[in-house]
């Protein structure tokens, strides 16, 4: 089996939505990129399950499917509070997390 | 011995209990299932229904005293006709043995010789049916919940002894429904009313099906539950919500005990830890159970059934339970709920069988706490102006019959007791309701009298639950007293009667009770029924005339409507007849099918959970002479009543409060005797005044000194020399070592802060950056941990 072209192209993909997250000043942008994060992570646990022959990584796929669909619901809103309060939603501009 | 070898085959055989049989018998847990949901929809709907509810009610509990009646025909053919399935070769032999040995065993020195005799056929006979047809319970249970290995069922035991309770409860339940629908008509709780009658319905007959005791603690509380709201009815008036709290708080002594016997069941009973009431059984039956946990258990469960089922001291509440609509007194503090510590006791029976070790003793706890509660009992009633307190403790001394039954061995014949009881109880009580609907009071001596003119159908059933109730052949209240007495086996004269003892004392204490019962009845019937109307008016009587007008002025009472008088007719049938279920084994003058059928049907004999008991064999000249003193007592309460008082009422012309008293006024004894009933012997003195004075003033007081001068002191000195000490360790530990080291932490810590405040910025990505890089760092040391 070949699991390692899995593995680079969710390395890649996770490399990617690392990228996203960090440099992107678009805060949709960013929740694609964590997205994509996810999405190498699925890629990973449903590699494996098929590499032991086993369902649960596919189980597991499901339900960080689910959770994904949960944190972008909470992000969107984060998103849509933060466009009402500002107009925008450059991240750049997002500085007030602080002590 | 052998008893216990054979008894410990029956066991592992199981026979004794079945899981498939008829329909009605498995599914038995419909009956209280009927009246509970009847509850809910009561509840939620009654007061949106065109009879506000009570139409739910008793079809609820009409469809469950059907159901009753078809679970109780099925019993009879499942008692006759079952066999086990597979294991009729070796059940006959077990059985057949098992009661030939018990035999030998039982029979004790004192009863030997009379009763060998009629011992010896009895057994034959009961051979003869075992043989063929064992007895065989039937149980449908399912699991609840598992904890710990240990399973916790909730199911149904349906055998003789539920099935006559599930009946019984439901048929009187019944007539009281129908009865209240008139007796609280218009109450502003009339559906509230009813909901509770239906959920205590429920309960009584979840607690009799229950097959663990765990349910049987659930059933137990839940109908002293309803017994409390119901007696607190019409609590706007105080000594009504005084009466439910009264009957609330006694029974919660009596619970304690309850807990803590049962608890000593479930660990005790065998490989201990289980609920199940029929293996607790059969474990005590087959001896694998120590003593010394069966006299820690019955002894605390014999003051659960001291305070449910009103036994001397605990009876208390009983009386000020009064204080409830009499529809209430007559189901709950009458027929049913009182009896739940004795069938209680029916129902576990070996526990106190082998734990009071009542086979061949002759006097024991349960006997003669029954013995002493039949006697006082009964003469309380004596001193009572309440027509319903009248009812009442002759209640408790009935109870002291069962009680007294049970704990000589005559298990039957209690039980039996319990049966008819139920039916001429309810049956007076209802029909002293009858009588207050129509004057509006229970006073006797005040607000009756002469109502036999006025309601002659009250009368008549009245005079019949009476009859029954004294032991008057052929009603049946006297075969089912006569077997108690008989069960005792203290009677010697011509061919006496051998039971499991010679309870001698407790024989004479149940005649004594027979003459009570009878004059104290012949009493209440006398200042009810006979002599002049007093009512009408609550001044003092101004002689018949005055008494006469004025009772036209307010209107004469007059006759129950079809609904009281309905119910009254029905139990005044049951009043009748019920005895001749149970004629006495050896009655010469029926044929041998018609003697002993309810004990054929409800005794577990020869079950492997039911004690071997010896049963005593029925005497004419017991039956005459316990006859002759129930007839006597009636008689000398007649001729002082009937003959003297009314006598000295026409030639005074004083009305029956305006005579001078009698003996009290002329015998100082007889005064103290009388102040002595008046106050119940002082028992609410000892337990309000003496206990809980005690507790409140010299104990409170006496708990406070030492408080003060004992626990303070040592407080005292314990924190002076704290305080001392404290302040070395202050000086010394303290500010030296560890404020250096917190001072060095806080230190550390700042400057440590004032360095990493930099990289807060406040800027999230910067945020996430510091977090994939805390993330590959941790990624980092995993993989060379690992790969180490």
């Amino acid at each position: 089996m070949l699991l390692n072209q899995f593995l680079v192209l969710a390395a890649i993909l996770f490399c990617i939505g690392v990228y996203g997250v960090l440099v992107r000043k678009n805060a949709m942008l960013v929740l694609m990129s964590v997205e994509l994060i996810l999405n190498a992570v699925n890629i990973n646990l449903v590699a494996f399950g098929a590499l032991n022959d086993d369902v649960g990584g596919s189980v597991f796929a499901l339900f960080t499917i689910a959770v994904a669909a949960a944190e972008v619901g909470i992000g969107l809103a984060i998103v849509l509070l933060m466009y009402r309060n500002r107009r925008s939603i450059d991240l750049s501009e997002a500085d007030m997390l602080k002590g | 011995m052998t008893l216990s070898v054979l008894a410990a085959e029956a066991v592992s055989g199981g026979s004794s209990v079945v899981h498939d049989a008829n329909w009605f018998l498995e599914n038995a847990w419909l009956i209280p299932l009927l009246p509970a949901v009847s509850f809910l929809l009561i509840l939620f709907f009654g007061k949106r229904m065109p009879k506000q509810g009570a139409e739910i009610g008793i079809a609820a509990v009409g469809l469950s005293l059907i159901l009753a009646v078809l679970t109780g025909f099925a019993w009879l053919d499942h008692r006759d006709n079952f066999e086990v399935p597979g294991t009729e070769e070796h059940a006959l032999v077990v059985e057949a043995d098992g009661s030939a040995g018990s035999d030998e065993l039982t029979l004790t020195a004192a009863a030997e010789e009379e009763s060998d005799e009629h011992a010896e056929t009895d057994e034959h006979a009961d051979e003869g049916h075992e043989a063929s047809h064992p007895y065989v319970a039937v149980q449908n249970s399912t699991q609840w919940l598992q904890s710990g290995g240990i399973e916790f069922n909730a199911g149904i035991l349906v055998d003789g002894l539920s099935v006559m309770m599930l009946f019984m409860v439901s048929l009187v339940s019944l007539l009281v429904h129908i009865y209240s629908t008139d007796y609280v008509g218009g109450d502003r709780r009339y559906t509230h009313f009813f909901a509770f009658l239906s959920l205590f319905t429920a309960s009584m007959l979840f607690f009799v099906v229950s097959d663990n005791i765990l349910q049987m603690i659930v059933g137990w509380e839940l109908v002293g539950v309803c017994s409390f709201v119901l007696i607190g009815h019409w609590w706007e008036e105080k000594p009504n919500s005084d009466a439910a709290l009264k009957a609330f708080l006694t029974n919660r002594v009596g619970d304690i005990g309850l807990l803590v016997g049962m608890i000593t069941l479930f660990f005790a009973a065998g490989g201990g830890l289980t609920f199940d009431t029929i293996t607790i059984n059969s474990e005590i039956v087959a001896g694998n159970v120590s003593h010394t946990a069966l006299v820690v258990a019955a002894a605390s469960l014999m003051a659960a059934v001291m305070s449910k089922s009103g036994q001397f001291i605990l009876h208390t509440w009983l009386p000020d339970a009064m204080a409830g609509p009499t529809p209430v007194s007559a189901l709950i503090h009458a027929a049913t709920m009182v009896v739940a510590g004795i069938f209680m006791v029916a129902r576990l029976y070996p526990v106190f069988f082998e734990g009071m070790q009542i086979g061949g003793s002759s006097i024991n706890l349960l006997a003669t706490v029954g013995a002493i509660t039949l006697v006082f009992g009964g003469l309380l009633a004596f001193v009572q102006d309440d027509i319903k307190k009248v009812l009442a403790y002759s209640t408790v001394s009935q109870l002291g019959y069962m009680a007294m039954a049970l704990g000589v061995g005559a298990w039957t014949a209690a039980v039996f007791h319990l049966f008819t009881h139920a039916f001429f109880k309810a049956n007076l009580f209802l029909g002293s309701g009858s009588v207050a609907h129509a004057v509006h009071s229970f006073d006797m001596k005040k607000d009756m009298g002469g109502m036999r003119k006025f309601m002659p159908k009250t009368y008549v059933t009245f005079i019949i639950g009476s009859l029954a109730l004294a032991g008057i052949f052929p009603l049946a209240g006297f075969w089912s007293k006569d077997e108690i007495l008989v069960g005792t086996g203290g009677w010697g004269l011509f061919g006496g009667t051998g039971g499991n003892g010679a309870y001698t004392f407790h024989l004479t204490m149940g005649m004594i009770g027979a003459g009570l019962t009878a004059a104290y009845m012949t009493r209440a019937i006398y200042l009810t029924f006979h002599g002049e109307y007093r009512g009408g008016h609550h001044d003092e009587a101004h002689g018949e005339d005055a008494d006469h007008d004025d009772a036209h002025a307010h209107g004469d009472p007059h006759e129950s409507g079809p609904r009281i008088l309905v119910p009254l007719y029905i139990l005044s049938g049951f009043a009748i007849l019920a005895g001749l279920l149970n004629l006495p084994s050896g009655f010469q003058l029926v044929p041998d099918s018609w003697q002993e059928r309810f004990g054929h049907f409800i005794e577990p004999a020869g079950a492997s959970y039911f004690p071997v008991i010896g049963h005593g064999g029925p005497s004419w000249s017991l039956a005459i002479v316990s006859s002759a003193i129930a007839v006597g007592g009636g008689l000398f309460a007649f001729y002082y009543y009937f003959v003297r008082v009314d006598r000295m009422s026409k030639q005074l012309g004083e009305s029956l409060t305006g005579l001078p008293d009698g003996l009290t006024s002329r015998n100082s004894l007889a005064r103290v005797g009388h102040k002595v009933l008046v106050e119940k012997y002082y028992l609410d003195h000892l337990y309000t005044g003496v206990i809980a004075g005690f507790t409140k003033g010299p104990l409170a007081r006496a708990a406070y000194w030492v408080n003060q001068n004992v626990i303070d002191r040592a407080v005292d000195t314990a924190g002076t020399t704290s305080v001392r000490a404290g302040r070395v360790i202050y000086d010394r530990i303290d500010q030296g070592a560890i404020d250096g080291l917190i001072d060095g932490t806080g230190k550390a810590s700042d400057a440590s802060g004032q360095g990493l405040r930099h990289i807060n910025s406040g800027k999230v990505q910067n945020y996430a950056a510091i977090l994939f890089a805390g993330a590959a760092l941790l990624a980092g040391a995993f993989i060379i941990i690992l790969a180490l």
